[in-house]
């Protein structure tokens, strides 16, 4: 057996005049939730139809548990795709739309009453079995589609941003579910979502796409702490961002003089490799690593920067300041709200913000 | 309200004339003598109007089956499968509806003496299914498009072939509006005049063309139990047709 679950080599799919999927190469491993996070139009959906047999690339080749898959119609694929609007049969009941797959494949009526069952059981939809797809909620129906799919033991699973017509409790719930019914079966899963919360939460491993390229592959931790382009620093979750020149570099750590930042002030960073004096640089920031204070304190961190509150914005579980730490630049922070006394500041009010230099990532241009 | 009161009076006062008519004791059509059944006894026993029937029925059921399974074809073909050239070919698939019924029997009749067809219940046939294809694609096709295209999808996904996917999954979907141009295609036919005329031959006479040879001999108290049964039969029909389609 290959190690490889899915392989896409060089895969490249024109719509019209768009390039829809634009040489993406990409190794999926066995077992892995893996996920594709993007924007609407940056591919995600064709790769998904292309690994489902739907369409077919212009170029470069998909491999499924190492053999090409080209010229394989849908039907002989062993994969199994969740489809977005779920695409449920209304005219069969719960049980009929699982079986399908089974009856398709011409599995004896016994063994296909006991996989029903099972799939039944492990999405949790007992006693349901025989009410029509009109008759559930979308939770209900969402399980519906993962045990017709699930229950043809695919080699692959595809989900179609599985969670899209979920409310926000039901969704919460839903990725923890999946992620624990994954675990169990040890499928591959592979999902596509524009959603970098269920991205990240679900996945062993997300790739990040825009306008049919693949930006970039790694573990959730990977993706939203060391992005390697200011998209990716963006799309997943929220930063901060100051763009300048390295100034001096000294072994792995670097200088930052920002043309927004007043002439003095040069910000510390980790040096990015193949950066040189003098080459232009952005470094970007996540809000909750920034730490505020309402005097000047240098204990252990790296940077100092004074600045003014614009914005307090009280989210419940945290506080969120919009800053200004010049005319051009404002930054955002978030801090938790523990309680115990903590300073809260009000608009108006001067700030110092510090941060570790290995807080902040730095990308050359 | 008066408007759809005078409406409803101006086109159905003369069909509630007829059928009273038909239990018209009198053997003109003129005055009124007292209630009778006679008329309906006198259709039971006209071994010509039996045949009448049998032929209409014959040619319904044909025509109806032909006109619906490619009418069903045609609907896939034109909403699944696009190809270059489709409005064309829509175009002309939906041409019966529009061009007056005459021309269509003119020409047909000229089409069977050409390839030398000889006129009858064949012939008959085949013309009431041409106008019967448009009627059926149209309704079918109305209903394909509301079906969620992934539907078929995720049949294919789940191991059907095409085939399959039509047979398990599409064709339960459209079944209702299916039902329901086969009872209306079944109606214009079992009603059709005009077509009928131009290409029926020696022993194929349906029943409107039996209904007309009789009002050319006078109009007899036995044409209006006649038409009052082919009224209410077409009546239970469309009603049975729009149902489905609701569903």
């Amino acid at each position: 057996m290959a190690e490889s679950s899915v392989e896409l080599r060089d895969v490249s799919k024109r719509h019209g005049d768009t390039l829809a999927v634009d040489r993406v190469s990409l190794v999926i491993r066995r077992g892995e939730f893996f996920a594709i996070l993007g924007p609407s139009g940056s591919g995600k959906t064709t790769i998904l139809r292309m690994l489902a047999g739907f369409e077919s690339p212009d170029a470069g080749d998909i491999l499924i548990d190492g053999r090409s898959v080209r010229g394989v119609p849908p039907n002989r694929r062993s994969v199994n795709l969740v489809f977005q609007t779920y695409a449920l049969f209304p005219h069969l009941t719960v049980a009929g739309n699982i079986a399908f797959g089974l009856e398709m494949r011409r599995v004896p009526a016994a063994e296909i009453a006991a996989r029903v069952a099972e799939a039944l059981d492990m999405v949790r939809l007992q006693g349901k079995q025989d009410r029509l797809p009109a008759q559930l909620s979308g939770g209900e129906q969402q399980r519906v589609a993962l045990a017709r799919a699930l229950v043809n033991r695919p080699a692959v699973l595809l989900l179609d941003e599985p969670l899209g017509a979920l409310d926000q409790q039901l969704r919460m719930d839903m990725q923890v579910e999946l992620k624990t019914i994954q675990e169990r079966v040890g499928l591959t899963f592979i999902c596509v979502t524009h959603h970098q919360e269920e991205a990240l939460t679900m996945s062993d491993r997300v790739a990040v796409m825009r306008q049919g390229r693949l930006l970039q592959v790694g573990s959730p931790r990977d993706i939203y702490e060391a992005p390697q382009s200011a998209f990716v620093a963006n799309f997943i979750g929220r930063s901060n961002s100051l763009t300048g020149r390295i100034e001096t570099v000294n072994g792995l750590r670097c200088t930052l003089r920002a043309a927004d930042l007043p002439a003095a002030a040069l910000v510390a960073a980790t040096c990015p490799a193949g950066a040189g004096i003098g080459s232009p640089a952005t470094l970007m920031l996540r809000p909750e690593r920034l730490h505020l204070s309402a005097d000047v304190q240098v204990d252990g961190y790296d940077n100092m920067l004074p600045a003014r509150v614009c914005k307090a914005i009280y989210n419940g579980s945290e506080t969120q300041y919009l800053l200004a730490l010049s005319d051009r630049l404002s930054w955002q922070v978030l801090v938790p709200n523990v309680g115990n006394g903590q300073k809260r500041f009000q608009p108006g009010e001067s700030v110092f913000l510090r941060w570790r230099a290995d807080d902040a990532v730095v990308m050359p241009e | 309200m008066s408007a759809s009161v005078a409406n409803l009076l101006f086109l159905y006062a003369p069909i509630v004339v007829l059928m009273v008519f038909s239990f018209n004791a009198s053997r003109l059509s003129a005055g009124w003598q007292g209630l009778t059944l006679q008329w309906y006894r006198l259709l039971l026993e006209d071994e010509a109007l039996r045949l009448a029937v049998q032929n209409s029925l014959v040619v319904a059921v044909v025509s109806t089956v032909v006109a619906t399974g490619l009418g069903v074809c045609a609907a896939v073909g034109l909403e699944r499968h696009p190809f270059r050239g489709r409005e064309v070919v829509e175009g002309a698939l939906l041409l019966p509806l529009v061009i007056p019924e005459i021309m269509m029997g003119v020409s047909l009749m000229l089409l069977f003496l050409l390839v030398n067809l000889p006129l009858g219940l064949i012939t008959v046939t085949i013309g009431h299914a041409a106008f019967n294809v448009p009627i059926v694609l149209v309704i079918v096709r109305a209903r394909l498009r509301k079906l969620d295209p992934s539907l078929e999808e995720a049949a294919r996904d789940l191991g059907a072939t095409s085939w399959q996917a039509f047979r398990g999954v599409t064709l339960p979907l459209l079944m209702p509006a299916v039902a329901g141009s086969v009872l209306l295609a079944f109606t214009i036919s079992l009603d059709d005049f005009i077509v009928t005329f131009f290409t029926a031959g020696p022993g194929s006479t349906t029943l409107p063309l039996y209904v007309y040879s009789m009002v050319k001999s006078g109009v007899t108290p036995a044409i209006n139990a006649l038409s009052a049964i082919l009224v209410l039969v077409s009546m239970a029909l469309i009603g049975a047709s729009l149902a489905l389609q609701r569903r």
